[in-house]
């Protein structure tokens, strides 16, 4: 089968992607055109497929069916070509432990190909950016669980790939370090062409371009931020927080209004028309003593349950 | 050569592992001074001698190595590191390399720790060293491969308990503490089949007996042929195994 391609345009393009393990459909028919610069990310829970839709791109992963172009360079017939203009900071923290930093990075600059003179100006630069100039000649293995991911991004940009891959860049990082990747993404925007896998929806409402939802292989809804939200500018979100709260009143709730969500002290309802009375004549009878009542914009995590029916955390 | 900055890093994390390093000269040398002094206790002067032990040990020390770099390699398979690094642009061929080359420095200096104490116990070199030497290191070398096909396969829990079935396999098949002929039939067979006791027998014919490569010849080409095969065998398997 042949596809066509458009490498002046897109720098990533996935022609009906699909991986199968066994009988699990692990990603199901992707259909993916990212531009050249833009910031893409695939946001879906742990086990959408994400990871796996990476790993075919980065060439760790034959595909099942279907294939796919990195600057118009094919993942099937030529992988050695693709793998020239990719680097990928994977989902766990790929480094060499035994390794300072500044060596970790040589490695990388090296089996890239990169003259010992170059590398050295990079590493200098990218180990400025990331923060780690003072503890560039310690071994890795002391390092934090945000510094090893700081290093990680360093090392998948030391060879100035024109596609970057950042597979769940703050997964398990604490707030105050998942922010300072985020600076770090965030420098890069408009220079290269980056994929990020997350399931954390503010990371992808934060930094990306556009956004494709995966659910259970298939991608669910695409585009900007802002358009995903709008996708539910006719549906009403409420929020109820209540006391005594029993899970009879939310199944009652949800004969009313099927996407109801609990939450802490309270539920969030998502309808398109949503009616004060109904909810107060439901949840009083029942014994709950609501507390306040407020309408808020939908959040992409109301546009994820709305299109997949379960929350992005499940 | 992008390959070698692979190496120097596999290079790095080995040297930077003092205790395995410590284990993998310290154990031929330990065997070599025990099984000489077992040899004087039993009077024994023709297979307990430091002629006939060194290149016995020497090979006893090569399989001990295999595990190590089998470690090693399985370790990083099941890490991040290596899915990393296979997104570059290297061939299956240049990670064997990678993960081979770093082992050569220790092959050389086990046959050197040896040939050093067999020397001081009163080993007799009749033919020519540097002969003996270059089988022995082929033979070393060939292990290190074997180490790769053990890492491609299995895991590193796993490795440790295949190492040890191999130890005692190489121990029993290859002549190292009794001679094959000696022994004959079925085990004979077997380990002539292997490319252990050749490069023994090898070493060995050199040292105590003084022959010359044409004496060696069928000994060498064995032994060769295994180290390439087993090369050949870690490039297959890493190719198979490692883009799913």
């Amino acid at each position: 089968m042949s596809y066509a391609t458009n490498s002046n345009c897109f720098a990533i393009q996935t022609f009906g992607l699909s991986r199968k393990f066994g009988d699990l459909i692990a990603v199901n028919n992707i259909n993916l055109s990212i531009k050249e610069g833009e910031l893409f990310s695939l946001l879906g829970p742990n086990g959408a497929g994400k990871t796996t839709a990476i790993r075919m791109l980065c060439c760790l992963l034959r595909p099942s069916s279907g294939t796919a172009t990195i600057m118009g360079r094919d993942i099937n017939e030529d992988p050695m070509a693709v793998k020239q203009i990719i680097d990928i900071s994977p989902q766990e923290t790929a480094i060499a432990e035994h390794l300072n930093a500044w060596e970790n990075l040589r490695l990388i600059g090296g089996i890239r190909g990169l003259a010992k003179t170059e590398v050295r100006k990079r590493s200098e630069n990218l180990l400025e950016m990331v923060g780690l100039t003072k503890r560039a000649k310690e071994q890795v293995r002391k390092f934090s669980g945000g510094m090893k991911r700081r290093l990680s991004i360093a090392m998948a940009l030391v060879a100035d790939p024109q596609v970057l891959f950042l597979d769940e860049p703050t997964l398990g990082l604490d707030p105050q370090s998942r922010r300072g990747i985020w600076e770090h993404i965030t420098e890069l925007k408009g220079k290269k062409t980056i994929l990020l896998t997350t399931h954390y929806l503010e990371e992808a409402d934060a930094l990306a371009d556009r956004i494709a939802i995966i659910d259970e292989g298939k991608i669910a809804a695409l585009g900007t931020p802002r358009e995903l939200k709008d996708s539910l500018s006719d549906m009403q979100v409420m929020v109820v927080k209540a006391k005594n709260l029993t899970t009879d009143a939310i199944e009652s709730l949800k004969k009313i209004y099927p996407e109801v969500k609990a939450i802490e002290d309270g539920v969030e309802i998502r309808a398109k028309e949503l009616s004060f009375y109904e909810i107060v004549d439901c949840l009083r009878p029942r014994g709950v003593a609501i507390q306040s009542t407020s309408l808020k914009q939908p959040s992409l995590d109301d546009v994820f349950l709305h299109l997949t029916g379960k929350e992005l955390r499940e | 050569m992008k390959f070698l900055e692979l190496a120097i890093r596999n290079f790095k994390e080995m040297w930077r592992d003092p205790i395995s390093m410590g284990l993998e000269i310290g154990i031929p040398a330990a065997f070599l001074a025990i099984f000489w002094a077992l040899g004087r206790s039993l009077g024994d002067e023709n297979f307990f001698t430091p002629t006939m032990l060194v290149p016995g040990i020497a090979v006893f020390g090569f399989v001990f190595l295999s595990m190590f770099s089998a470690v090693v390699l399985a370790r990083d398979r099941e890490g991040a590191l290596l899915s990393r690094l296979l997104t570059a642009p290297l061939k299956p061929r240049d990670f064997i390399l990678s993960y081979s080359l770093p082992y050569i420095p220790l092959v050389i200096l086990q046959i050197a720790v040896c040939f050093g104490i067999g020397a001081v116990l009163g080993l007799e070199m009749l033919g020519n060293a540097g002969l003996a030497f270059l089988i022995l290191l082929i033979m070393g070398i060939g292990c290190v491969e074997l180490g790769m096909i053990l890492g491609l396969l299995f895991t590193a829990n796993q490795v440790s308990g295949v190492g040890s079935a191999i130890i005692t396999l190489v121990a029993l098949l290859g002549g190292i503490w009794i001679d094959l002929g000696t022994i004959g039939g079925a085990f004979y067979r077997i380990g002539n089949a292997l490319p252990f006791a050749h490069a023994i027998s090898g070493a060995r014919a050199v040292m105590a007996y003084g022959a010359g490569f044409s004496g060696i010849a069928a000994d060498f080409y064995w032994v060769l042929g295994y180290t390439v095969v087993f090369f050949v065998l870690g490039v297959f398997l890493f190719r198979r195994n490692m883009v799913e």
